[in-house]
């Protein structure tokens, strides 16, 4: 059958099996739309406010759901805006397709209208990118393009397609996704990995798990790591299995919230510069240290040199690449976590360390704070967002104060339950994601939480979240100050509130109401439950709500290690 | 802190437009200079090889390879060791000759490293010499005296003694075809 390179594009994703696209069309990409105009009732295309509103929903979507997230966005300008989305879901691993159009053939190059070079521009901030200028490769490209988002270490991939290839006509012929890999560029892939003619998950070598298995019996005082690498396997069971048997405690990174219950009783909460005393204090303390999915980014292990110095240091992790990066280690496995972990599971036995645990649990997992009079204290709004709302609530956040307070003091259930930008910390990303989460996870109750600094920069996506009704309720921890940087201000440079202030408009209750949507204002907890009361009545009738809540401005995130320095050096209790 | 040396990095590569920028972009990315970076194609026309020296020591050789591993057009990669390869450049050098002293001068110094004569005109003589980096800037320093007017290099490739290849199979090329950072 012959068909236009949009026409192709757009079946291409039905063979995947995309139901929701993020976008926002353009000069170039116009032949696409027309070939979506035609689809419409199979594909939802949600037309955003800005390009990067686009891109972080569709990484929302992509972590809510384990699916992967579909993004359009035009030439120029639009690819452009998509630069930050693109780097978030790159630092964060997350598995979005991004399918932009550049100027015609005859006007590369020539400086043309909206022209920019994209595949340039988002080389380092995708697993891969493409650059397609024959039609006749264009499925074949699509293809490809989805499978090594997916899998390995998930990651965003950005493909650039010519208008004139979207015009162009080709041979199609539907093929179902599970016969890809037969396809010519994913063929080419597998037959040099020599890991035979079928994509399935790499074996780990058995040879690495008895090493550690052997480490694991000898340790007397084990801790481990758990991050996001856990979330993406999506191996709750495989690994709550694994901590309970070898009887350790467990830290939590930021991307790994929810791979082990919050409320598991080995859980010492997150781990790092705000993390709590009890995990901080069990990494230094540890004999041997098991990090899984995690990367020992520079928030976590802080000072690589001092980070466990008294423990073997054991990475499971899938991508080779991340071994001896960032921290020095004595073993590693490759594979993916639930892979890994079952094999551990298979070969141990019940262990006991009582003595340790009780060391590591005499320090305090979390944190209170004092309550103020007249004005509302973080933990006193995430309390009453915990009490209010069902326990399988989605919460997406944005960067600074009120993100740390969140993933602090929730305790997720679920992978996929957190959505944040945890590696790039890019403010701005809660509306995008928790708009794909609602999408991704129509029958879930969805928050976002979010500062008032983090809000203002892409509360446009209110107008989005109005339109197609997706009802989200916003919190905002309004302190009218750029909080985090306040903090590190107050706490690192001699009290200089350089442009930080934020003691300026929008009314945010009126910015709802402007966007067609609720806004409440909080002062105190009985004013917030009933915020929350009044959310939840509008959240039925596909309503979304913003609550502004009033918090103090020189409230900090406690505890707190500056960067670099031994983890357990807490410069805040 | 280990000792930083040239470490050479061999890598096979898609014969595609865009490849040699993504693999030399990713050195800058990662904070280092490349000191000489030479490509050509393989037996196979759809493969290049490309020899990039950079100074590092031995663990950040490693972890660069890793990085380059995860490159989608990047085949294998193999950190080349001082003592089991073979290292070569090509060095045009063209060298002021005011008087036929002069030429004479340089053309025994070119016999001595056994460097070709490729041109000769008027006030100039262009040699060709190919050898191991030292070698070279020792033959260079030498023609430092008479001026030297320009000079082209190849830049490093190198091949390991013996029969190992970059293809051979090994724990740390299974461990990532398996872990298959691209797939």
């Amino acid at each position: 059958m012959e068909l236009t390179g949009a026409e192709i594009l757009m079946n291409c994703l039905e063979e995947q099996e995309v139901d929701t696209i993020f976008g926002y069309p353009g000069g170039t990409i116009l032949n696409v739309y027309d070939a979506l105009y035609s689809k419409t009732g199979k594909i939802k295309h949600i037309l955003t406010a800005h390009e990067q509103g686009a891109a972080h929903a569709a990484d929302g979507y992509a972590r809510s759901t384990g699916k992967v997230g579909v993004c359009f966005s035009t030439s120029g300008p639009g690819a452009t805006n998509l630069i930050t989305g693109i780097a978030t879901a790159y630092m964060d691993s997350s598995a979005v397709v991004f399918i932009s159009c550049n100027v015609s053939e005859p006007l590369i190059g020539k400086d043309s209208f909206q022209e920019v070079d994209s595949t340039g521009i988002t080389l380092p901030i995708t697993k891969s990118n493409f650059l397609v200028h024959d039609v006749t490769q264009l499925a074949d490209t699509v293809r490809a393009a989805f499978a090594i988002a997916r899998s390995g270490r998930q990651g965003p991939v950005f493909i650039d397609i010519l208008k004139n290839v979207t015009a162009e006509l080709a041979e199609y012929e539907f093929v179902p996704r599970e016969e890809h890999w037969k396809t010519s560029k994913l063929a080419a892939l597998l037959s040099r990995s020599g890991s035979g003619m079928e994509m399935k998950a790499p074996e780990p070598d058995y040879g690495d798990i008895d090493t550690l298995v052997d480490m694991i019996n000898e340790s007397e005082k084990p801790m481990v790591i758990c991050g996001g690498g856990v979330v993406k396997a999506r191996a709750q069971a495989e690994m709550t299995e694994f901590i309970e048997t070898i009887d350790s405690p467990v830290a939590l990174t930021i991307m790994g919230a929810g791979a082990v219950k919050g409320r598991n009783k080995l859980v010492t909460g997150m781990i790092g510069m705000h993390g709590s005393e009890a995990s901080n204090q069990a990494v230094d303390n540890c004999d041997l240290l098991i990090a899984i999915g995690c990367r020992f980014s520079d928030r976590v292990a802080l000072d690589p040199k001092t980070f466990a110095a008294n423990a073997h240091i054991v990475h499971i992790d899938i991508d080779r690449a991340e071994i001896n990066k960032n921290v020095r280690t004595d073993h590693h496995v490759i594979g993916d976590a639930k892979k890994v972990l079952r094999l551990l599971n298979e070969r141990l036995e019940q262990q006991k360390h009582t003595e340790w645990k009780q060391f590591v649990f005499s320090y305090p997992t979390e944190v209170g704070y004092d309550e103020v009079p007249g004005i509302l204290t973080p933990d006193q709004v995430l309390e009453a967002i915990a009490k209010r709302l069902p326990q399988d609530t989605m919460v997406a956040t944005d960067v600074g104060q009120h993100q740390m307070w969140a993933i602090q003091h929730f305790h997720f259930d679920y992978a996929g339950q957190l959505m944040t930008s945890g590696g790039f910390g890019a403010m701005g990303f809660g509306l995008g994601a928790a708009i794909g989460s609602k999408l991704g996870n129509p029958d879930k109750t969805v928050i976002h939480i979010t500062g008032d600094g983090s809000f203002r920069m892409n509360c446009n996506e209110l107008a989005t979240e109005e339109y197609y009704k997706i009802p989200i309720i916003t919190f905002i921890f309004n302190n009218g100050t750029l909080g985090m940087v306040r903090q590190w201000q107050h706490l690192i440079y001699n009290e200089h509130y350089s442009q930080t202030d934020l003691d300026r408009g929008p009314d945010f209750v009126k910015l709802a109401e402007a966007y067609g949507l609720v806004g409440a204002r909080a002062t105190n907890v009985e004013e917030l439950e009933a915020a929350i009361d009044l959310a939840l009545e509008n959240e039925a009738k596909g309503i979304g709500c913003v609550i502004d809540c009033k918090i103090d401005i020189d409230e900090m995130v406690r505890p707190m290690v500056e960067g670099g320095a031994r983890i357990t050096n807490f410069i805040v209790n | 802190m280990d000792k930083k040396i040239i470490q050479t990095l061999a890598v096979l590569v898609d014969n595609e437009a865009g490849v040699l920028s993504q693999v030399s972009r990713l050195f800058s990315r990662k904070g280092y200079n490349i000191e000489s970076l030479a490509v050509g194609a393989t037996d196979d026309p759809h493969t290049s090889r490309i020899t990039i020296d950079v100074v590092a020591d031995d663990e950040h050789g490693v972890l660069l390879a890793n990085q380059l591993r995860k490159l989608y057009p990047v085949h294998s990669v193999k950190v080349l060791n001082q003592e089991n390869s073979i290292h070569r450049e090509l060095l045009l050098i063209k060298v002021r000759t005011e008087t036929s002293q002069d030429r004479n001068d340089v053309i025994q110094i070119a016999n001595i490293f056994r460097a070709q004569i490729v041109d000769v005109g008027p006030g100039m003589i262009t040699l060709a010499v190919i050898g191991k980096e030292d070698k070279n800037h020792a033959f260079e320093k030498l023609l430092m005296e008479f001026g030297i007017l320009e000079i082209a290099r190849t830049g490093d490739v190198s091949l390991e003694r013996g029969m190992a290849t970059i293809k051979d199979a090994s724990k740390d090329r299974a461990e990532f075809d398996l872990g298959k950072n691209v797939l």
